[in-house]
This record gives C-alpha cells, sequence and structure tokens, in this order.
C-alpha cells in the first residue's frame, strides 16, 4: 500500500514533468542552447492575459516549464525528507544547515575567483554549501558533545555565527573587481528565474536519489525516529542513520539554494509535511501527501512566480505551502481543527440530549409513588419542572428540547409540556439507569459521598459504552439481571422533582 | 547531596570504590548465566550514578531491579545495552560480550521515552521487533507481520493492531511495547518500569506474560517499582542504590535491613512499622 502510493507519485511526476520537459530540454538544447531568462524577468509587471495564463498554465513556454518543474520536483523531495526531519524532531537542525552553507557558498567563489577561474561556476558553488553545511552540522556536535549547552543553544549559536559569517564574506566579494556581477545574493533569497538546464538536471537527480533512499530506508528511519533506544540496543547503527537523513536533508537543502534561497528552505522542508500529519496517522502516507503538498507548492510557486515576474519565486512558493499548511490545519480528515470541532460538538449534543432524558425520567418517576420500573409510563411532562431539576437556563433547555425533536427523541412539545415519543422514553429509562449503576459503583468503590456523586458520575457516563456497562452490571451484584431488578434507586435525593 | 550521602555510605560499607580492591578476585561467572556485570561503573558529568556494579543472574527467573528514585536502576539497564557511555566495566550475555549477543536480548524501554503521538498504528511498532531479523533494506514482509500479530494477540491486543498509537490508553501502550519486545524472541529480556502506571488489566496481562516467559525458560529483568508485589511477581531480586546492595532469591534477600539500607532514610515510615510490628510481638 505505501509502496505503491510512493512508486504511484514517483511515476506520476516522471509521466508529467519529467518526461516533457526533458524532450523539450534536448529540443532547445539542440537548437538554441541555454537560454537566458530574460524573456520572463524584464516583462513590465501587469496583469497577465488570459493567453500568458494558458501559456504557464500548460507550460509551453520552454523557461517557465524548467523552472516549474525545477520547482516542484524540488517541493517532491523537500516535502519527503522532511517528514522525517520533523518525525525526528530536527526542523532547527535543518534551519541550521541551510543557513551554514552561506560562507561555504562565498569561500568557493572566491577560491575559484583566485584559481582564475569565473567562480559562478554552479557545482563548485555548490560543493562548498555542502562541506560549509556539513562543517556547521560537525560544529553543532561537538559543541553538544565537549560542552553541556544544549542542542537549540547550540544550533542558535552556530546557525546565527555561520550565516553572520557568510555574510561578511559576501561584503567582501562585492569589493573585489569580479565581485559585482556575482548574484551570490539570489543564494540568500533564491531567484528561480536563473535556472538553467544544469540546474534543473542537479534537482532532479537530487529528487530520485532522495526518493530512492526514503523507500530503500524507510523501515530504519521509521525505527529511530520512533524509538531511537530501542533501534540501537537491536544494534542499528543510529548515527549512521542520522547523518544518512541529515546528509540527504543537505544535499535537498543545497539543491534548494537556488529556488527558494537559504533562508526560505526549512519552510520548503517543514511545512509540506507538517501539513501532511493532518491528514492521516499513517507515516508512509504523510510522506507521499508531504511530497505531494511540496510538489504541488513548489509548482503554483513557480508559475504564480512566472505570471508575474516581479514577485520572486522562493517566497511565493513558501507562502503557496503555508496556504496548503492552513487548509490542512482547519480541513485535515485525521487531526484538522474542524473534525475535532464537529467531534466535540457531537459529544456535547449527546451529553445534553442525555440529561434532558434523565431530567424527565426523573421527573416521570416521581409522579409514581412507589418507584419501580413497571409503574413508570411515558406522559406529558411539565418542562417547568424540568428546568429546576437542573441548573440550565430556560432557553438553554429549549435548544435540548428542540434538538431532541429534531433527533427524533421527543414526540412534541408545546405549552409547557412535553411528550416523549417511544424510543425517547426507552432512552431516558436506560440514561437513568447507566447513571445510576455508574453512581453506586463510585460510592462502593471510590468512596464518594452520595450527595456529590452526581457530578462525578455526570463527567463519566456519557461516554460509557456497552461492555463497560455490562462490567458495572457484574459489579453491581443487585443490578446483574437487568429484568428482574432493573432500575437502582437514586442513592441522592433528586432536585427539583414534582413538587 | 543526595548522591553524595549514598556515595559516602558506599565508601564506609567496606567495598571502596577504588584503588584499594585491586587484589579482589572476581567471582567465576558461568556461561549459563544470561547477564552477568563486571564492575560496572556510569557517570553522568562526572556524577557517578552506577557504581561498580557485580552481577550475575540465574537463568530462567524473574528477576526484580528494586531501589529508590533515581538509584540507577534505568542507567544500569542502559549500559548493559550500551544505550549510555560505561565508564568501565564489562557486560556480558551468555558467557560472551553483550555486542556479539544483541540478538539474544530483548528491550522494554520506559513507556515515556518515546513520543506517542509518532504516526504508527500499535502493528507497526510491535513489528519493529523483528526488523533485526529482516536486516538492511529489506521491507516488513508477510512473516514479520504474522509474528507481530501473534505477539499482539498474546497481550490481548489484536484487535487494536490498526490503531495509531495515541489513541491507545497508557496500559494498551505498555502492552504494545511487550509485544514488540516478544517479536523480538529473545532469550533475556530487560524491561525498565514495565508495571509503572498501568490499569489491573494491564498488570494482570504482564504477570501471566512473565510467567509464560519463565515457563519457557526465558530470563527477565524488571525495573519494579512497588515493593508491595515484589516477593508475589518476582523469584530474585537485586536491590540497588547506585551500587547493589544485595541480590539473590526473594525469600531470603528481600528483608527489611536490606531495603533500609537500600532506601536509607527515605522508608522511615516503613522501618518504624517494620519496628513496631516486631515490640507488637515480644
Amino acid at each position: 500500500m505505501r509502496r505503491a502510493a510512493l512508486h504511484l507519485a514517483l511515476g506520476l511526476w516522471i509521466l508529467l514533468f519529467v518526461v516533457p520537459s526533458l524532450r523539450g530540454a534536448v529540443i532547445h538544447d539542440h537548437t538554441e542552447g541555454i537560454r537566458p531568462l530574460g524573456s520572463l524577468a524584464n516583462r513590465p509587471i501587469d496583469w497577465p492575459s488570459r493567453a500568458d495564463l494558458l501559456r504557464v498554465a500548460l507550460l509551453q513556454d520552454y523557461n517557465t516549464r524548467l523552472v516549474v518543474v525545477s520547482a516542484s520536483l524540488l517541493g517532491t523531495a523537500c516535502g519527503l525528507i522532511g517528514g522525517f526531519l520533523l518525525l525526528r524532531k530536527r526542523s532547527l537542525m535543518g534551519d541550521t544547515l541551510s543557513h551554514a552553507t552561506l560562507p561555504g557558498i562565498c569561500l568557493a567563489f572566491m577560491g575559484m575567483v583566485a584559481f582564475g577561474h569565473s567562480g559562478k561556476s554552479m557545482p563548485g558553488l555548490l560543493l562548498g554549501a555542502l562541506l560549509s553545511g556539513i562543517l556547521g552540522f560537525a560544529t553543532v556536535l561537538a559543541i553538544r558533545k565537549v560542552t553541556r549547552v544544549k542542542d537549540d543553544a547550540a544550533m542558535g549559536i552556530v546557525l546565527s555565527v555561520f550565516f553572520g559569517l557568510g555574510v561578511a564574506l559576501l561584503g567582501l566579494i562585492q569589493k573585489m573587481p569580479e565581485g559585482s556581477a556575482a548574484g551570490l545574493e539570489a543564494f540568500i533569497y533564491g531567484k528561480t528565474a536563473s535556472m538553467v538546464f544544469e540546474d534543473f538536471l542537479v534537482v532532479s537527480s537530487v529528487t530520485v536519489a532522495a526518493l530512492l533512499v526514503c523507500v530503500a530506508l524507510f523501515k530504519e528511519f521509521r525505527l529511530v525516529c520512533f524509538d531511537e533506544g530501542f533501534a540501537s540496543s537491536q544494534g542499528w547503527p543510529v548515527v549512521v542513520l542520522d547523518t544518512i537523513m541529515l546528509g540527504l536533508v543537505t544535499i535537498v537543502t543545497v539543491a534548494g539554494l537556488q529556488a527558494v534561497g537559504l533562508i526560505l528552505v526549512i519552510a520548503f522542508l517543514i511545512t509540506p509535511a507538517a501539513a501532511a500529519r493532518f491528514w492521516t496517522h499513517r507515516l508512509g502516507h504523510l510522506l507521499a501527501l508531504g511530497a505531494l503538498i511540496g510538489g504541488l507548492s513548489g509548482w503554483m510557486g513557480a508559475a504564480i512566480s512566472a505570471l508575474l515576474p516581479r514577485l520572486p519565486a522562493g517566497a511565493i512558493i513558501v507562502l503557496v505551502a503555508a496556504i496548503l499548511f492552513l487548509v490542512s490545519m482547519f480541513f485535515g480528515s485525521a487531526r484538522g481543527v474542524l473534525v475535532r470541532w464537529f467531534r466535540q460538538s457531537r459529544l456535547k449534543r449527546k451529553i445534553g440530549r442525555q440529561h434532558l432524558l434523565r431530567a424527565a425520567y426523573e421527573w416521570l418517576e416521581s409522579r409514581v409513588e412507589n418507584p419501580d420500573r413497571e409503574r413508570v409510563i411515558n406522559g406529558p411532562i411539565k418542562m417547568a419542572a424540568l428546568v429546576s431539576s437542573r441548573s440550565w437556563s430556560v432557553p438553554e433547555l429549549n435548544r435540548e428540547i428542540r434538538r431532541a425533536y429534531d433527533d427524533a427523541f421527543v414526540q412534541s412539545f408545546s405549552d409547557g409540556e412535553l411528550c416523549l415519543n417511544e424510543a425517547g422514553f426507552l432512552a431516558a429509562a436506560r440514561v437513568t439507569r447507566n447513571h445510576r449503576l455508574w453512581e453506586l459503583y463510585l460510592i462502593e468503590n471510590a468512596d464518594i459521598a452520595p450527595n456529590h456523586v452526581d457530578r462525578d458520575a455526570d463527567a463519566v457516563e456519557h461516554v460509557l459504552g456497552e461492555p463497560l456497562v455490562n462490567e458495572l452490571e457484574k459489579l453491581l451484584p443487585a443490578y446483574r439481571d437487568a429484568r428482574r431488578s432493573p432500575m437502582p434507586g437514586s442513592p441522592h435525593p433528586i432536585s427539583g422533582g414534582a413538587e | 547531596m543526595i548522591r553524595l550521602f549514598h556515595f559516602d555510605r558506599a565508601t564506609q560499607s567496606g567495598q571502596a570504590p577504588s584503588g584499594e580492591e585491586g587484589g579482589r578476585e572476581f567471582p567465576e561467572h558461568s556461561a549459563r548465566s544470561p547477564l552477568s556485570v563486571h564492575d560496572l561503573t556510569v557517570a553522568y558529568h562526572r556524577k557517578p550514578v552506577v557504581w561498580d556494579v557485580d552481577l550475575e543472574l540465574p537463568e530462567g527467573k524473574l528477576v526484580a531491579l528494586v531501589g529508590p528514585n533515581g538509584a540507577g536502576k534505568s542507567t544500569l539497564i542502559k549500559a548493559c545495552q550500551e544505550l549510555v557511555p560505561k565508564a568501565s566495566g564489562l557486560v556480558q550475555v551468555y558467557g560472551r560480550p553483550y555486542r556479539h549477543q544483541r540478538h539474544l536480548v530483548g528491550y522494554v524501554p520506559q513507556r515515556e521515552s518515546v513520543d506517542w503521538d509518532f504516526p504508527v498504528s500499535a502493528m507497526d511498532v510491535v513489528a519493529m521487533g523483528g526488523y533485526h531479523r529482516l536486516g538492511w533494506l529489506r521491507p516488513v514482509n508477510k512473516r514479520c507481520r504474522s509474528e507481530a500479530m501473534q505477539a499482539l494477540e498474546r497481550v490481548g491486543l489484536a484487535d487494536l493492531a490498526g490503531r495509531q498509537i495515541s489513541q491507545l490508553s497508557g496500559g494498551q501502550q505498555q502492552r504494545t511495547f511487550l509485544a514488540r519486545a516478544l517479536a523480538q524472541d529473545a532469550r533475556l529480556y530487560l524491561m525498565d518500569e514495565p508495571f509503572a502506571a498501568v490499569d489491573a488489566a494491564t498488570e494482570r496481562v504482564i504477570v501471566e506474560l512473565l510467567h509464560e516467559l519463565k515457563a519457557r525458560g526465558r530470563t527477565c529483568f524488571v525495573v519494579h517499582h512497588d515493593l508491595a508485589t515484589v516477593t508475589e511477581y518476582f523469584d530474585w531480586v537485586v536491590l540497588m542504590n547506585m551500587r547493589v546492595v544485595d541480590a539473590g532469591p526473594t525469600k531470603e534477600v528481600f528483608h527489611q535491613e536490606n531495603l533500609r539500607k537500600t532506601y536509607g532514610g527515605k522508608l522511615t515510615v516503613l522501618s518504624a512499622a517494620a519496628e513496631a510490628v516486631r515490640n507488637a510481638g515480644e
């Protein structure tokens, strides 16, 4: 199931994006070589025409296609790895890694210039970023090992120091004769429009690698993320697995530097996975969904940015991911806000109805001389008497009655009188019985005074299921036989009542 | 301060922690012993937590590890499995170093040691017990799942196999951990407070399980908090407060004096009560 989902996602990406874009890329490569993306970036700011919309949506333009496909592939990889990063509770570590790449990029640039190269060679810059990120990670580990500084403090220090160093080096580069045209700032905020075919190759190979590793090591990663101690006791090399995981994070981060920039890449890693968590309780689904949400936000963000060229793609991508996160937070089927709210309101409604039914039954009971179930009969109930039986206001009571009517427990209500139907009367008897059984149990077993027991019982009885009621009957031998002695008397005087 | 106090007591009671016992001979550790610990010392940031522990468990017995809070019980269990670094010492499982015998040891960690909000089902967790048999890269297969299912059945959770673990009660979570250890199919089980904060039904299940394991010749070394049930549940007891106070069959070792030694001042009410009982008897 899990595997099938992952394979399906992979297949879809290849079919939809990789194949057509490669075909386009090959043609363009042969005819025009790598075209600069100026045509997109130089357009004046205006709302896109229908033709533009169509062109971007259908990926007709080579540059748009390159950028959109790269961004969505990157989003897929980020969403996937982000899931493990999130569950390993290493979100801040991802942030530290990405910030720590900046000095490496700057040093790589300076080094390449010093050796007479152009300094803008992408593989060189990315290699520098990778090494620097790893160094940052190693520094965090070293601080944790040598001193007693806590993890989060160590990461905060490394993050800011490395980033500060990077910014200082950037200042130096600006002063260099070659530096003005370097465009290294693009790494900080990201600049998708500057992507070329080589970048696409880097991004797609990183995505495929991430996908393969996650599928291959799914079991191992799940174990380490869930229970590190147990994994270690079984002989799994936790450090090695962690290194592989963070190595993937580093590679994805470095690949994503150009698209979203090193400040925003953490949002690209964490947000899709966090959004996916609202929809599922299964790890495999969470990863697949995280990849999907990441891919979608990459695609939409890059497309929007292509339509409105003044808007930076990195920021738009992250904002799209945030919108998807918000949607998931509210509508998520597993733990979304609405689902929880709905469950709670349903329970509330049930509790309100049970209160009404029990009050009604106890009033009917009080009309009979010798309270016995055979003698309690259904009949019109005075609403005024019900008001005094609980601490509810008249509007509250009316609301409960109306709801019970909607749920078909009440036959009619008018002129201050209320009449339960057959189902309502039976339910009322059952609710009252459960309540009293529970009260008796509490008095006998939990030493609760009879005049307090009503409130305590009230808190629990609404969630009593059939098995628990059976258990109660077993524990209270006098009421074991539901037919012979069906209704225990109330252990305390019932307020309100017939008077 | 408390640690210092124990430290002093440890040095006073004749077993000097270092230096002087150079000539002391190791007891003969038999190859049959499921777990033998020699001179184990563990320190967190230079504070000793487990001091110079020598221990040899008998095979096929249920052994309780008893001691006050902070006595190093969990640390001892972890150090035996190399989950915390040892300052010194040697741990042998069935006569060979732990490192070579990992597959013989099942582990039930403390329930609080993991995040129960993790997106896995009870079944997924129990299947983890069989991961070491699968080895690298091989996905969870049918056999692994069916073994996990059997383990879940034995702890009475077969119906809840597919449930996400945060939706299990505390006792059911504990049973999930036990089932995972069962799925490991080990010969020695190390359990860290399996009875902590569980309901009566779970306690019953765990006790039954322990007896079942014993009947099959397995050895269980269980960190236990409830002194009232030690004699009822366990054949053997190890009393520990940073160092081992005493170890042996429950009937011989689990008595007032040892308890007072183990719990120090913390058990004054109990010792006073014991005193009262003795006085009343005379």
